[in-house]
């Protein structure tokens, strides 16, 4: 194990809880670019926009409180090892903004590269992993091959036993891959966003759009009139509610994303375990609870909560993986609101209305793309061009059909 | 565990059905007039209400019969239950 020690108490190494990290200024009635939604992606897309291209007349609408959505529901997972060249890039350049985030922010963020296992459990499993090693390879992505015996050694926790009904064929490893803790990265971006004179407005709801013929020019929210150069929705699971107001419609369905954790528990897991095909991950937060999570709930829902089945079946998989787990206490379990894709790769682009930008679509994975994301769409926004690592991810993918298919390394059933 | 009522069998539990996506999306009349854009619309754009959705679910470990359901996506609540040679029942 590399990233724990015993010396040190779970959570010793937390900074103290934060203080005041943004104003809460009431909303001027116009801003060159208004960006709905103070989550992750929001507010880095915030930042890059000052930091990268000096646009500080901004503002982040937020209907409830910041970070309050999928940011701080998600299971904190980031890694770049996805099949196609397409997603490779974007996910990619995350990963090497997470590697110097914390200095660039100058807030801890509890970046931890301890790697990520996907476990393969039949011979499909084995030759499509095997393929998506060798295609992370050509992108310069660091990947491997590991045999159940090497994935024992990286984490000696996992059940590698062949008698189990589905079991462990070996695994891929990106050593790169890591946890962050998702609250201090929204904290941190929505500081210095704020440091550089960008509004972050809670509690503003957007109930509608100004338009002038086929351009943006503001919206109405629960506060007022604004008006806006440039309109950016970073709204995940609620999209479609905003864009059905402009009568423009968009492929995504919003289903809920469940997770759990256990109660606090001595550092046992070293790294980040998910299985598609028994359908579980699990990774262990810095405070020490086990964080687990796998596939959406079927059905369309916007209530933020699953149903019990489903999670069920999840704790299943994981005490098959982990017979270590068994007799750990889960603590309590949640969901989020996911705008699933049907290729599941992400929206990101302009749309009919001009200077309204979309991103949306990252369904159960776009907490890793947070930095990346947000500095492409802060270079699609500055230059009304997309960023070469968003410029696959329009939605004119669905017409011309170039669908980046990545339901097999998104990680998680749709 | 919620209770979904099938139309044959009545109320069973959750587990037994699969999920089908919106009700109500015909297939084209006439599919080779179709434009690319139409056919992409047809095939990957659906509606994603907050609110009653009309949905279509199956009753896969039942009597695997295919029926409609509107059902509020933020309370899951089913509202009403049809067959699939019944109207859309007045809303909600």
């Amino acid at each position: 194990m590399t990233t724990v020690d015993r010396a040190v108490p779970p959570g010793a190494d937390l900074p103290e809880h934060a203080d005041f990290l943004w104003r809460n200024p009431e909303p001027k009635r116009s801003y060159d670019v208004v960006i709905v939604g103070a989550g992750g992606h929001g507010l880095a897309t915030a930042h890059y926009l000052a930091k990268n291209h000096g646009i500080r007349d901004v503002a982040v609408l937020e209907r409830s409180w910041l970070g309050g959505g999928n940011m701080c529901r998600n299971t904190t997972i980031i890694r770049s090892n996805y099949l196609w060249d397409e997603s490779s890039a974007i996910y990619e350049h995350s990963l090497k903004l997470w590697e110097t985030l914390e200095e660039d922010l100058g807030y801890p963020i509890l970046f931890s590269q301890r790697g990520v296992l996907n476990l393969a459990h039949s011979l499909q499993d084995v030759r499509d992993s095997v393929r998506r090693v060798e295609a992370n390879k050509l992108n310069g992505i660091d990947a491997e091959w590991l045999t159940p015996d090497e994935v024992k050694k990286v984490c000696p926790i996992v059940n590698t036993s062949q008698e189990l009904r589905y079991p462990v064929l070996g695994a891929t490893y990106q050593p790169r891959a890591g946890i962050a803790r998702h609250d201090y990265v929204a904290w941190g971006f929505a500081r210095r966003a704020d440091e550089a004179g960008i509004d972050i407005i809670q509690d503003c709801a957007v109930t509608g759009f100004r338009t002038a013929g086929d351009r943006i020019t503001g919206v109405r929210t629960t506060r007022g009139d604004i008006a806006a150069g440039k309109v950016v929705l970073c709204a995940a699971g609620t999209t479609t509610v905003l864009t059905d107001m402009l009568g423009l419609r968009i492929p995504v369905q919003s289903h809920p994303l469940q997770a759990l954790v256990s109660e606090l528990l001595e550092p046992v897991h070293p790294t980040v375990v998910m299985s598609n095909h028994v359908h579980v991950y699990v990774s262990q937060a810095h405070k020490g609870e086990l964080v687990m999570g796998a596939g959406v709930d079927p059905y369309n829902g916007y209530g933020q909560r699953g149903a019990f089945h489903v999670i069920e079946r999840q704790m299943a998989a994981a005490v098959e993986l982990f017979p270590v787990f068994a007799r750990a206490h889960l603590l309590r379990s949640w969901a989020g609101v996911v705008d699933v894709c049907p290729d599941a790769s992400p929206v990101v682009g302009k749309t009919p209305y001009e200077g309204l930008y979309l991103n949306c679509g990252w369904g159960t994975g776009g907490f890793k793309a947070t930095p990346g994301l947000g500095w492409s769409l802060a270079h699609m926004i500055a230059n009304d061009e997309p960023h070469p690592c968003i410029a696959p991810f329009g939605l004119d993918r669905f017409v011309t059909g170039a669908l980046i298919d990545e339901h097999g390394a998104a990680g998680v059933a749709h | 565990m919620q209770l979904i009522t099938c139309p044959y069998c009545g109320p069973r539990e959750e587990a037994e059905f699969h999920y089908g996506g919106q009700a109500h999306v015909p297939h084209p009349a006439d599919p080779g007039s179709l434009s690319d854009e139409e056919w992409a619309h047809h095939l990957f754009f659906r509606d994603n209400p907050r609110g009653p959705f009309a949905e279509r679910w199956v009753h896969a470990l039942g009597c695997r019969r295919w029926f409609n359901a509107v059902r509020d996506t933020v309370s899951y609540r089913f509202h009403h239950i049809y067959r699939l040679d019944q109207a859309r029942p007045e809303t909600p």
